[in-house]
């Protein structure tokens, strides 16, 4: 699946950025720290970003880059007391950062949902499937639990699970890894959220079953017309789905435009990196990939300056800077937003050189 | 299902013919082989003034002059259809299942384990409540509260709890509260003369309270180990996404997952008390069991010894089998294999 690099057609090109009626879901400054005996582990430090109703958005970075700490963050999932979280966080003109964490827990499931990477350890052993989403769905609807059940059934028949009136009562571990997930996903939407979240929705699961996985979330979107943030390593998975990519590393955006814009004009050597590390199979195989050198920076200790300049190929370019100064993150062109000190003609020079013509 | 517990079942008998031999080998063969004749074995069982003869006549009659495999096998025959005894002037019949005569006091050894066995299910019934409600309740709050004065001092108590013996913190609480304070019945009431629960109750109360703070203390480390682990388990965080409330995310799925090795032990724990809580009958002067045990051992009346051992080796394996079958109903995932 995460062999085809071209973004849809459809999509539109005027994005991301605020609307006029105000975002569905606004993230501002968001900033996430965990203070451990080491020192302050600064996993989200500073992201902005906006998701519509019925808008697919892409966070894609490393592991330990912050993704999932800001799903976290989003849903009011860290344990109170482990992090410290500022910034805001408005669903539907509702600050969720500093809010009761009742209010929050209300929200949680009803108005928005997540689905998690490994769906085999992200439900609970002992209860049916049928029981865990049933218990989904009664802890925001006064139904009883035949209502309940027959929801689940349908829910589970939505989302392609064969013979859902039996399997409601099997157990995950007596479904297959793609079922789980569905399972998973129909847990998910059992209270029709406006915004759902996938963690690496597609990471543990069979090739074949990944893009099954993505386009059922692609049509259940439609269908809800919910606001969908997919989190995931893999520029394949959100080449299929998002309608813009934001781009993380070490905490911080590094480069936030259109899905299009992200495959067609990357403009950030880490983006660069992504892109040239992903196989292609409507390429010929005369060339290896290209990883990006060296490891993720520890978030205890960033880098002075641009945090990815130790691994950057082009950092001498920027004459020091690179080395001293955090990159602000600035609109280079319309919705497109970037935080690199290279120089607009060193950037495409090196693009027209280098990079356009092995990617 | 029910082949398997049909096979479970008949291992349990075998495996109880196998414990029966062993006690008994114990007690009949082990003596013999360290070169005590039947006649010295039968001299224990006579009068001090009793003459060689009449040492001689109390060994052929209780059997000891007989090759060992007679012996067990007259035993196991009891046990399966029963026997006739003449140990005096009458014959006397013990119907299956016979676990023997005494040899001191002549009484049939089943009625006596039948009579005592209510005073050590009280004790251990009662005793595995609370140790099982406190236990499990302080072990959860422990972990929530981890690293808090709560959870410092509870594993305190508890860390004591399993250090102390029974005859230290039965005696201490005898004398404070019972002796001292007058709230609870002194040591050596049967609670089988208890005419309400209240009084039942209240005979047991000390008893009950000592015994279960032994176990709940383990229990308690038991429970929070166990609840450390599941509250980080990534269904946890499932459960708390779709906005279950937190108590309900501690009880429904947190302690759930935790409970299941509780369960197990749990079973282990009341099967071996079943056979007698040794310590704690005679620290209180409960009649039960144990206190039955240790009076036929320091009788040296063997056939009140193997008894009791055997009822005991029943209940272990009777739990053991209990916690097998209860297992699958815990835990989903061993139904299907």
């Amino acid at each position: 699946m995460s062999t085809k690099a071209t973004p849809r057609s459809t999509v539109p090109q005027d994005r991301p950025g605020p609307t006029p009626a105000g975002p569905f879901l606004q993230v501002r400054d968001l900033r996430v720290h965990f203070p451990t005996d080491d020192g302050v582990v600064k996993s989200v430090d500073g992201l902005s970003f906006n998701v519509e109703r019925g808008q697919t958005l892409g966070i894609v970075g490393e592991s330990g880059s912050g993704k999932s700490v800001t799903s976290l963050s989003i849903m009011g999932l860290h344990p109170p007391g482990t992090a410290e979280i500022s910034g805001q966080v408005v669903l539907n003109d509702d600050n969720l950062i500093g809010a009761s964490p009742e209010h929050v827990r209300r929200l949680r499931g009803k108005n928005m949902a997540m689905i998690f990477q490994d769906p085999l350890s992200a439900m609970h052993p002992y209860y049916t499937v049928g029981h865990q989403i049933i218990e989904a769905y009664r802890i925001h609807n006064r139904v009883s639990k035949q209502v309940a059940r027959k929801h689940a059934i349908d829910l589970l028949d939505r989302v392609g699970i064969p013979q859902p009136g039996s399997r409601v009562d099997d157990y995950p571990h007596q479904f297959s890894g793609g079922m789980r997930q569905r399972a998973m996903i129909a847990m998910a939407l059992s209270c029709d959220p406006e915004l759902l979240i996938a963690d690496e929705p597609t990471t543990a699961l069979d090739v074949t079953v990944q893009a099954q996985i993505l386009d059922l979330i692609r049509d259940l979107q439609q269908e809800f017309n919910s606001a969908v943030i997919i989190i995931t390593h893999d520029l394949g998975v959100v080449a299929e789905l998002a309608d813009d990519i934001l781009v993380m590393y070490a905490g911080r955006c590094v480069e936030y435009a259109s899905a299009h814009e992200i495959f067609t004009q990357p403009r950030h050597p880490y983006t660069w990196g992504l892109l040239g590390s992903m196989p292609r199979l409507d390429r010929e195989r005369t060339e290896r990939l290209k990883p990006i050198p060296g490891a993720p920076p520890s978030l205890i200790n960033v880098p002075n300056g641009c945090p990815f300049h130790p691994r950057c190929a082009y950092a001498q370019l920027t004459g020091g800077a690179s080395e001293t100064q955090l990159p602000e993150l600035v609109e280079t062109s319309p919705r497109h937003f970037l935080a690199c000190h290279l120089s607009a003609q060193d950037r495409q020079r090196v693009w027209d050189n280098d990079i356009k013509p092995s990617l | 299902m029910l082949t398997y517990i049909i096979r479970r079942l008949i291992g349990a008998v075998i495996l109880l013919f196998i414990v029966s031999a062993v006690v008994f080998s114990i007690f009949f063969l082990v003596p013999r082989i360290g070169g005590a004749t039947p006649d010295d074995l039968a001299s224990r069982y006579v009068g001090k003034s009793a003459g060689t003869a009449q040492i001689h006549e109390t060994a052929v009659k209780l059997g000891f002059t007989d090759p060992i495999y007679v012996q067990y096998g007259r035993f196991a025959k009891g046990i399966v259809v029963g026997q006739n005894y003449n140990y005096g002037p009458a014959v006397e019949h013990c119907p299956a299942p016979c676990l023997g005569y005494s040899f001191i006091t002549q009484n049939p050894v089943l009625p006596d384990l039948l009579d005592r066995l209510p005073v050590t299910l009280s004790l251990a019934v009662g005793a595995s409540v609370l140790w099982l409600g406190a236990g499990v309740a302080t072990g959860v709050i422990s972990a929530l509260k981890r690293g808090s004065f709560l959870d410092r001092s509870s594993m305190g108590v508890a860390l004591a709890g399993v250090s102390l013996p029974i005859f230290f913190t039965g005696l201490l609480s005898l004398s404070i509260f019972s002796y001292g304070l007058g709230w609870t019945a002194p040591g050596g009431a049967n609670p089988m003369d208890a005419t309400n629960p209240l009084d039942w109750a209240y005979t047991m109360i000390l008893p009950w309270i000592t015994l279960a703070f032994l176990f709940a203390a383990s229990y308690a480390r038991l429970t929070r180990a166990g609840m450390l682990e599941t509250m980080n388990e990534d269904y946890i965080r499932t459960a708390r996404a779709k906005g279950l409330r937190e108590r309900d995310v501690v009880i429904r799925h947190g302690l759930r997952a935790a409970l299941t090795p509780i369960v197990t032990i749990f079973g282990l724990d009341l099967g071996l008390l079943l056979g007698g809580a040794i310590l704690t009958e005679t620290t209180f002067s409960l009649p039960g069991l144990g206190q039955y045990a240790v009076q036929a051992i320091t009788n040296n009346d063997l056939p009140k010894v193997l008894g009791v051992t055997l009822l005991g080796a029943v209940f272990i394996i009777m739990a053991n089998l209990v916690v097998d079958l209860l297992y699958a109903v815990v835990d989903p995932r061993v139904r299907t294999q």
